[in-house]
């Protein structure tokens, strides 16, 4: 079933410090006034312009296989390959931000006025994560409500960790997210470009470890899936309110 | 204090607007294009560069005085037109085809403007052909490639390959960066040279076009 989701602005909206710390720039406090005022400006550019929503598909294991089929190697050869058939729940999902925000920036940098570009990026940056990681807290509000005992779920996208980024056709094939302003071009990157994608994957937190020893591995110097790994097992997580925002 | 060091100095403090009235005053008074553009302009972005380099700086403070240098730049255009004084030197830079992340190769670009080169930004998800292309084109010595991810940066072999099949093998020069890469992949698939970040970028280029 597909379902659309309306983020609010106080739920997008990433933390300073997370801003900061993505930057290795100081905190708050320590920030030079100039820098402080160009996140000032960040922030207010990102409340006027985010258009923060996403459409979420469930479907079997078997429906997701299709969607795998023939993109990831045969097996646990990539990690999505290895992580999948121990999962228990499958979301595909695609969010963004909206193009306003993203044209905004594109106009920052052209009239190089760099540093509220770049602030600015670094802020839809930090959302457009966010996002992913507030559909998988959703996600795990509604298992629990099913029954399952403290399922975890983690994101999981075309492009990353030996998922070639081919895949987003067939994600989208099953998605249709045009109908939030989300288009793939040739190459299979979205527009706008503050625009995340993947599949989440529920269950028990084991299900997530994995050796970072894959052929791919030996060429990534992110190592960000320690840090994914690593959430699953202190998650306190964003927790969205209450509220349904699901729309028919 | 000498209107040059003045302009310098302004630019470090990301202060664009006196740079700009100070280019101005530079220029109105007889001073050569050349000499505000090297000895003003340049000079601060180097002090720039090397302070984040030492990292006495953060990136956001190099892209202020980034803004300065270009509200100079602006005004000195022309001039450096019509004085004949030429740029460092070409280079046609992109994020490689599959690959959407362009900041580390937009941070490169604005170094390298500071720096003096003329800098074709090509944009993210560049095709192959599109970077021999456009360094035949531009006549540019040196293709600079970008890739965040470890699924696209392979695409880069196919530029570097495409240069020798054309037979522009030492015409055109390429040098990569971006997160998954390192030495030993720029060596791998035949690139001249690699570039772990921004400030680095711009002495290899420097290097690679024999410019000091």
């Amino acid at each position: 079933m597909k379902r659309h989701v309306r983020f609010t602005l106080e739920e997008a909206r990433p933390p300073r410090q997370a801003v900061l710390s993505a930057q290795e720039l100081p905190g708050d406090d320590e920030l030079a006034p100039r820098l402080r005022a160009l996140l000032d400006d960040a922030f207010a550019d990102f409340d006027a312009r985010a258009e923060p929503r996403a459409v979420m598909v469930e479907l079997s294991r078997e429906e997701l296989e299709g969607v795998l089929d023939g993109l990831t190697g045969p097996g646990p050869e990539t990690v999505i390959g290895l992580v999948y058939p121990r999962g228990e729940a499958f979301v595909l999902y695609v969010a963004t931000l909206g193009a306003p925000l993203c044209d905004r920036i594109g106009e920052l940098f052209a009239a190089n006025d760099l540093g509220r570009g770049w602030m600015l990026d670094a802020v839809a940056s930090s959302a457009a994560d966010r996002l992913a990681d507030l559909l998988a807290a959703r996600l795990e509000d509604e298992l629990v409500g099913r029954g399952h005992p403290a399922p975890r779920v983690l994101p999981y996208s075309p492009g990353y960790c030996g998922w070639t980024v081919r895949g987003q056709e067939r994600l989208f094939a099953q998605v249709r997210p045009e109908d939030i302003g989300v288009t793939l071009n040739d190459s299979c990157l979205m527009t706008p470009i503050k625009s995340v994608s993947g599949v989440l994957v529920a269950g028990a937190k084991e299900i997530h470890r994995f050796r970072p020893d894959f052929d791919f591995c030996r060429e990534c110097r992110t190592h960000g899936c320690a840090a994914r790994i690593g959430s699953v097992h202190r998650r306190e997580g964003p927790h969205l309110s209450e509220d349904e925002r699901w729309t028919p | 204090m000498d209107t040059l060091i003045r302009i310098a100095d302004s630019l470090q403090r990301g202060d664009d607007a006196q740079v700009g009235t100070l280019t101005a005053e530079a220029l109105a008074a007889g001073i050569p294009a050349g000499d505000v553009l090297q000895k003003g302009l340049i000079a601060g972005m180097n002090l720039v560069g090397e302070q984040f380099r030492l990292r006495e700086i953060f990136l956001p403070d190099v892209l202020l005085a980034a803004r300065a240098m270009y509200a100079g730049l602006e005004l000195l255009r022309p001039r450096l037109a019509q004085e004949g004084v030429p740029l460092r030197g070409k280079v046609v830079i992109g994020t490689i085809k599959g690959d959407l992340h362009d900041i580390g190769k937009n941070l490169v670009g604005i170094m390298l403007k500071g720096a003096g080169f003329e800098v074709i930004d090509l944009g993210h998800d560049v095709a192959p052909e599109a970077f021999v292309d456009a360094a035949v084109r531009e006549q540019a010595p040196l293709i600079g490639m970008s890739a965040l991810l470890t699924t696209t940066m392979v695409r880069m072999k196919e530029v570097v390959d495409l240069i020798d099949s054309r037979g522009l093998s030492g015409q055109i020069k390429t040098i990569v960066g971006g997160a998954p890469l390192s030495s030993d992949f720029a060596r791998e698939i035949g690139a001249d040279d690699y570039a772990s970040d921004s400030a680095t970028a711009v002495e290899r280029v420097k290097s690679l076009l024999g410019v000091t």
